[in-house]
């Protein structure tokens, strides 16, 4: 490695600045914030506070409709992982077999990916519309009298659906690059070893996106936890009632609509250490698995 | 153990490109075929026609006495060894060895014992644990002959295997493929477009160009009697001399107008006439003859190499570049006019237009 030269020692700081306010500022001190926060009780009107120790998180841990939260947003996050992952695997195998007109097929796949993910959340929303949305009516007409907004269940169905639909393009395109990158004489060597193309697949083909698919895991997953944050409150149209929300959401809502800011950063504080748990565990476990060839 | 059997195959691709055009050849149970020709001559489309990665387009292809057109890779019997040798690299050699095998539900002691017995003969015993990464190139090449040898399948099917090889490798590698070949008895068809490895390999040369076969024979036949133009520059190296003749009163002339001495009995007024580097011999060195070719040539370019030299010249004013193999021991000045003759029967003719062979029955011989 060439060793870069300064003029001055502390050039290196100077350029490094930008980056280290903006991460200083945006992160770390909101993130101290919420933990010095997550042990007093603030006043909601903002008259002062009180040092309350783990009572915060006493209290947070014991409240039944925190499990209740905790259980949906595991659910939830897996199932948005999972049907996206697979739905995604599934149409990029199908893409990459397609030969004529494929370039077809692959930009109509990866269309919603160009929509900006607010306007992709909205459309997805208007699909389950409880007046205009044709998903609904589908329901309807199915016999199935779809409440969402009022219903549990329909409403963490459309919920679910939303987040996996806007996901899913993201995740093709990962996927079909991913398949395009193995290499086609290795296929061609297991079409020799092995009859059956699933079973082929099942061998040869995914092992070989293992890679891909571990980067996609994590993205997913933490898409799932936080980044349906406003797919949830566009469903949700900022009335949650009884309805389903997952942990962030809830973060927001008792903290800006509860008015129980050291509830609410116990519960964030208690996010950080499961997202820095969740990310120990995935690099440490899972990637010591995954082939990089 | 199988013979494979192709009748006039032939494959067109997508807007009309006919790469295959109407092959034929009769593959003997053990024999080893080399298909061999420059790159774009349809030989890796016919292997890979065979091995049932590329649809036949037209025509039947026989492995044993099964009809294999419309059969599945998997199910053809055969095992492919590739240029890039194509491991799984999620998978060990022992892996790698043992996949084709699991796919067709032998027995797990079967199996390690084929495997153990395939990595014996390759003396890849001590990588059994290793990914194909932490192998050399050479380790890796080996793999892949395994993967086919375990499978004990009718033929072998290679497409140019040593070419990513370095030269040294490739020239062991080379006999060990042909000793293992014999060895298994197992038939197989090897792709190159290195003629010396064709020629070092094969039982029988099939050469192709334009996707259609130019001669089928023993290296030897094809060395010695080629069936055109394309077979004779294509197989030795350096290339046969070729020069184009044309009859004017009772002399043979080059296009340069240059005089060529040689005697043939012929009714034909032009022709090509051919002649191995190896055969010119420098007349001072030669017993005296009559017939046959004498000429004389401008030396250009030496190249020496050792046990010999290639020099290069051209008789009269012109372009036409002929080669002479000559003793390594020997001097050459650029300019200097050397005298060569090449007896009778060492003599090839080809017809201008076709560039086919002609045989001049016993004509060349006399005066």
């Amino acid at each position: 490695m060439k060793r870069v030269q300064f003029s001055h020692p502390l050039m290196p700081y100077m350029l490094l600045l930008p980056q280290l306010a903006i991460v200083g500022v945006f992160f770390l001190w909101p993130a101290a914030e919420a933990i010095r926060a997550s042990f007093y009780l603030e006043d909601p009107f903002g008259f002062g506070s009180t040092f309350v120790g783990l009572d915060n998180f006493k209290d947070v841990v014991s409240a039944s409709e925190y499990s209740r939260t905790a259980w949906f947003t595991l659910i939830f996050s897996a199932a948005v992982t999972f049907f996206s992952l697979s739905i995604a695997l599934l149409l990029a195998v199908k893409a990459d077999n397609v030969i004529k007109g494929a370039s077809t097929y692959r930009t109509l796949l990866m269309w919603v990916y160009a929509i900006a993910p607010p306007v992709a959340g909205l459309v997805g929303v208007m699909l389950f519309d409880q007046h205009i949305g044709p998903l609904n009516d589908l329901a309807h007409a199915l016999g199935w009298n779809m409440q969402i907004g009022v219903n549990y269940f329909d409403t963490a169905f459309a919920m679910t659906v939303i987040a996996v639909w806007k996901q899913i393009p993201i995740n093709f395109i990962f996927f079909l690059s991913g398949l395009q990158s193995v290499p086609k004489s290795v296929q061609e060597a297991a079409a020799v070893d092995c009859r059956s193309s699933s079973r082929r697949f099942w061998t040869v083909t995914f092992p070989l996106l293992a890679p891909t698919s571990f980067f996609l895991l994590i993205i997913n997953i933490t898409y799932a936890l936080f980044d349906t944050f406003g797919i949830i409150d566009l469903v949700l149209k900022g009335e949650p009632g009884n309805n389903p929300v997952t942990l962030v959401y809830k973060v927001f809502l008792d903290g800006f609509r509860g008015n129980d800011l050291g509830g609410s950063s116990a519960q964030s504080v208690i996010l950080m250490i499961l997202v820095f748990a969740l990310t120990v565990v995935q690099f440490r476990m899972i990637e010591r698995r995954v082939h990089y060839s | 153990m199988a013979g494979i059997q192709l009748n006039t195959l032939r494959k067109i691709y997508a807007g009309n490109v006919e790469a295959v055009k109407g092959i034929s050849i009769d593959i003997k149970d053990g024999e080893f075929i080399v298909l061999v020709g420059p790159s774009g001559c349809g030989k890796s489309t016919l292997l890979r026609m065979v091995a049932g990665l590329e649809t036949i387009t037209d025509g039947e292809l026989f492995i044993g006495d099964r009809l294999v057109n419309n059969v599945e890779p998997a199910d053809r019997d055969i095992a492919m060894v590739f240029q890039n040798y194509a491991l799984y690299p999620h998978m060990t050699v022992y892996g790698n060895l043992a996949y084709g095998l699991k796919n067709r539900s032998i027995p797990k002691d079967e199996i390690e014992k084929r495997v153990r017995k395939a990595a014996e003969i390759l003396e890849i015993g001590d990588f059994l644990d290793r990914r194909p990464r932490q192998l050399s190139g050479g380790q890796r090449q080996r793999v892949a002959m395994g993967r086919a040898i375990v499978r004990e399948p009718a033929a072998f099917l290679f497409d140019e295997p040593l070419s990513n090889l370095d030269a040294k490798l490739r020239v062991q590698m080379r006999m060990e493929i042909k000793k293992l070949q014999k060895e298994l008895g197992t038939t197989s068809l090897y792709v190159t477009h290195d003629q010396l490895e064709a020629m070092t390999l094969a039982d029988r040369l099939v050469v192709l160009s334009g996707g259609v076969v130019e001669q089928i024979g023993s290296p030897i036949d094809v060395y010695e009697k080629p069936a055109s133009t394309f077979v004779a520059t294509f197989i030795g190296s350096p290339a046969m001399n070729l020069l184009p003749l044309a009859k004017s009163g009772n002399e043979w002339k080059l296009d340069n107008g240059a005089n060529v001495d040689v005697k043939l009995n012929t009714d034909l007024s032009d022709l090509i006439l051919g002649v191995r580097p190896e055969d010119l011999v420098i007349e001072e060195l030669s017993e005296k003859f009559d017939t046959g070719l004498h000429t004389a040539l401008t030396v250009h370019v030496v190249e020496p190499v050792g046990a010999e030299s290639y020099v290069h010249g051209t008789i009269g004013e012109g372009s036409v570049d002929v080669v002479v193999r000559a003793p390594g021991k020997l001097h050459f000045e650029p300019g200097q006019i050397l005298k060569v003759t090449a007896k009778p029967e060492k003599l090839h003719t080809f017809d201008t237009k076709s560039g086919k062979r002609i045989e001049l029955e016993g004509a060349l011989e006399t005066a």
